[in-house]
């Protein structure tokens, strides 16, 4: 099944903040890929690394080790301004907070045709212009918009003209980071909405990053939970619901309220300690496949101990 | 049941350059005692400026027009300054949305708490610290005496919202306001949070007013719930009757809108079209009802009143009208909450 092409490859990816001698490890030997045409979810509390791990692919850190592949080509470190320019284009950002995304002193019209512009994407300047007013159709704003300014937006409408600015360069894949946790709730649907017609219609790649498991879940085809800088868990989104095996997914996934009063009123949580695993340094938890497409972080010992449980 | 507390017919504008935004037209509730209230609705609906308006803490530039917030036998609002401190802070208590704007920056934790105890209970240091104390130990802080002198930034998220509830219960309050209490926080704290709020509402039988737009956070806590859009309640029950049975088409579309763990990626969304009024200028008649598809001619011309569907129940929407048609409930809808009583009747059976 997985003769589709790998649209982003993300090898041993590491990013260290120094604050004094010792390294704060944001993001430690992360490993995953994305097809091409797939939204994948990347899920974690605050500061578990997922948003370092969407900027580091898309340039905006240099990470400290690893690699990124785009395309085929790698894109980490030095690179020409010809092949910059190539993953400026193909690689875009939708940013958590449409007030601090967009400059307030420039038009719709500028802040969604600067990125075409720089890129040289369109011949002219009426095919711009004319790209422009389609962008702006396509997220379900009107061309009247294009001279007005940021502020005279809501919200839900903010993140629209993000998503045109992100469009408008044809990329190949999208790094959605938390694009709806800053809006409100009978505007998020909405932009979910929006995010799916598109994916679908234009067949984009998503890396869909946000804390949310229910709206990750309704949006992705694979999902990968982040702890601590690094992935515990990673599976189609089904199977990862379903039937979560390491034990903060297992404690993330009950900790989300559901509104169904019932139910909630007497769910038992579960409880996540990391000292819970005795890892010593022969034992060094792994990447295993516990079933096709489900691999989970665990040591030798944990993996013999769930496939004796599982037989 | 005793109410502890009633607000009848509250109006309340602010004054903005722009003109009068009126930000609540006409809210009525009660609470009664040892019970949860839920408040719902998206920002901007009126919750936080109703509950400030019960702790008076509303700012400067907003106008109370009219009502009544009945405490006790008390009206609130016609108490003097001086009369009310009393009661602001020792019988009702307030935990806001962000721990960190709550806390000083610069005071050490003890001493933060302490400080209420001085001031309200007039309680000598030796002893205030010793409450201080058993307060950080009954929310659940490790090592309270260490932290005891730490300041706000070296406690993480979780913790500084403990350390405001310890403050919000030093003297012994009746009424816990609790405005958005876990937003800011991620949802493993938010459940620990929950369960804390919980724990001490039924060891001191406080009375609590939950706000929040999180419906699974409502689910979890509350008795009853007050549904709000515009500056209006549109819907209250038991929160049964909210989730099982909701009657206005703003609880529809809010209950629909989100997708749940069951939501598959090729469902649709039901979606709120348009966005919620411009409180300057109030729409005429239902102000739901550019934004409801089920509005009918009278919903553009006159306001609903309370129609009543149970004892419990009462929603405001011309839709439970005598003469209005029958219209029922998304499709969708209803079969996700067949979908959750039968996995609640599961889970419970």
């Amino acid at each position: 099944m997985d003769n589709r092409t790998r649209i982003l490859e993300v090898k041993h990816l590491c990013k260290y903040f120094y604050q004094g001698k010792v390294p704060m490890k944001a993001v430690d030997d992360v490993n995953f890929h994305v097809f091409k045409g797939e939204t994948f979810g990347l899920v974690g509390e605050s500061g578990c690394g997922k948003t370092t791990t969407g900027r580091t692919i898309i340039r905006l850190y240099k990470p400290t080790s690893g690699e990124v592949w785009f395309n085929g080509n790698r894109i980490d470190g030095k690179l020409n301004k010809e092949q910059s320019r190539a993953v400026t284009s193909k690689m875009q950002m939708i940013f958590q907070d449409p007030v601090a995304s967009l400059n307030p002193r420039m038009t719709v019209e500028e802040i969604i045709s600067e990125g075409a512009k720089i890129n040289g994407i369109f011949q002219s300047k009426e095919e711009l212009k004319a790209n422009v007013r389609k962008m702006l159709e396509l997220v379900g704003l009107t061309s009247e918009h294009a001279t007005r300014y940021p502020h005279e937006f809501s919200g839900g409408q903010r993140q629209r003209i993000c998503i045109a600015r992100a469009l408008i360069t044809k990329p190949d894949l999208i790094i959605a980071d938390e694009p709806i946790s800053a809006l409100d709730v009978s505007i998020q649907a909405q932009v979910l909405n929006l995010l799916n017609d598109l994916r679908k219609e234009l067949g984009l790649t998503v890396l869909f990053i946000a804390h949310d498991l229910s709206v990750v879940k309704y949006f992705s085809e694979r999902v990968a939970v982040m702890n601590r800088g690094r992935i515990v868990e990673m599976a189609d989104s089904d199977l990862l619901y379903k039937n979560p095996v390491h034990p903060y997914t297992k404690s993330l996934l009950s900790a989300i309220p559901i509104p169904n009063p019932l139910l909630e009123k007497k769910r038992v949580r579960f409880e996540y300690d990391p000292s819970s695993h005795h890892y010593d340094e022969n034992d060094v938890p792994q990447m295993m496949e516990v079933e096709p497409g489900h691999f989970v972080l665990m040591s030798q010992k944990e993996y013999q101990a769930y496939l004796g449980d599982n037989k | 049941m005793e109410k502890i507390l009633e607000v009848k017919d509250l109006h309340i504008h602010f004054n903005a350059f722009a003109g009068h935004v009126k930000a609540i037209r006409g809210v009525n509730f009660h609470l009664n005692k040892g019970e949860t209230l839920a408040i719902v609705g998206e920002s901007g609906s009126g919750k936080s400026v109703t509950t400030k308006a019960v702790t008076r803490i509303l700012p400067e530039n907003a106008v109370i027009d009219n009502g009544e917030i009945i405490y006790k036998g008390q009206d609130l609002l016609k108490m003097s300054e001086k009369e009310f401190t009393n009661i602001r802070g020792s019988e009702i208590s307030l935990i806001f949305q962000d721990p960190l704007s709550a806390l000083d920056p610069v005071m050490k934790i003890g001493k933060q708490i302490m400080e209420t105890l001085i001031l309200k209970q007039k309680m000598p240091k030796k002893d205030a610290e010793k409450r201080a104390l058993e307060l950080m130990k009954a929310v659940g802080i490790p090592n309270a005496e260490k932290r005891f002198h730490e300041y706000p930034f070296q406690f993480s998220g979780g913790m500084r919202q403990r350390i405001v509830i310890a403050i919000a219960l030093a003297c012994n309050p009746e009424l816990l306001i609790c405005d958005e209490p876990t937003t800011a926080l991620d949802v493993t704290i938010q459940s620990q949070i929950l369960e804390l709020i919980k724990k001490i509402q039924k060891e001191n039988n406080l009375s609590v007013i939950f706000i929040t737009h999180d419906l699974g956070v409502v689910a979890n806590m509350a008795d009853r719930v007050y549904v709000m859009y515009a500056g209006k309640i549109v819907e209250e029950g038991t929160v049964e009757d909210i989730f099982y049975d909701p009657r206005h088409p703003y609880t529809w579309s809010l209950l629909a809108s989100m997708p749940n763990l069951d939501t598959r990626g090729s469902d649709k969304l039901m979606v709120i079209p348009g966005t919620p009024p411009n409180m300057l200028y109030p729409p005429k008649g239902d102000a739901f009802a550019a934004r409801n598809r089920y509005a009918m001619k009278i919903d553009f011309e006159r306001e609903p009143p309370m129609f009543k569907v149970s004892d419990t129940h009462y929603a405001a929407t011309w839709l439970l009208h005598p003469d209005a048609p029958k219209v029922e409930m998304p499709e969708h809808l209803k079969q996700r909450i067949k979908q959750q009583l039968e996995e609640a009747g599961r889970y419970n059976g």
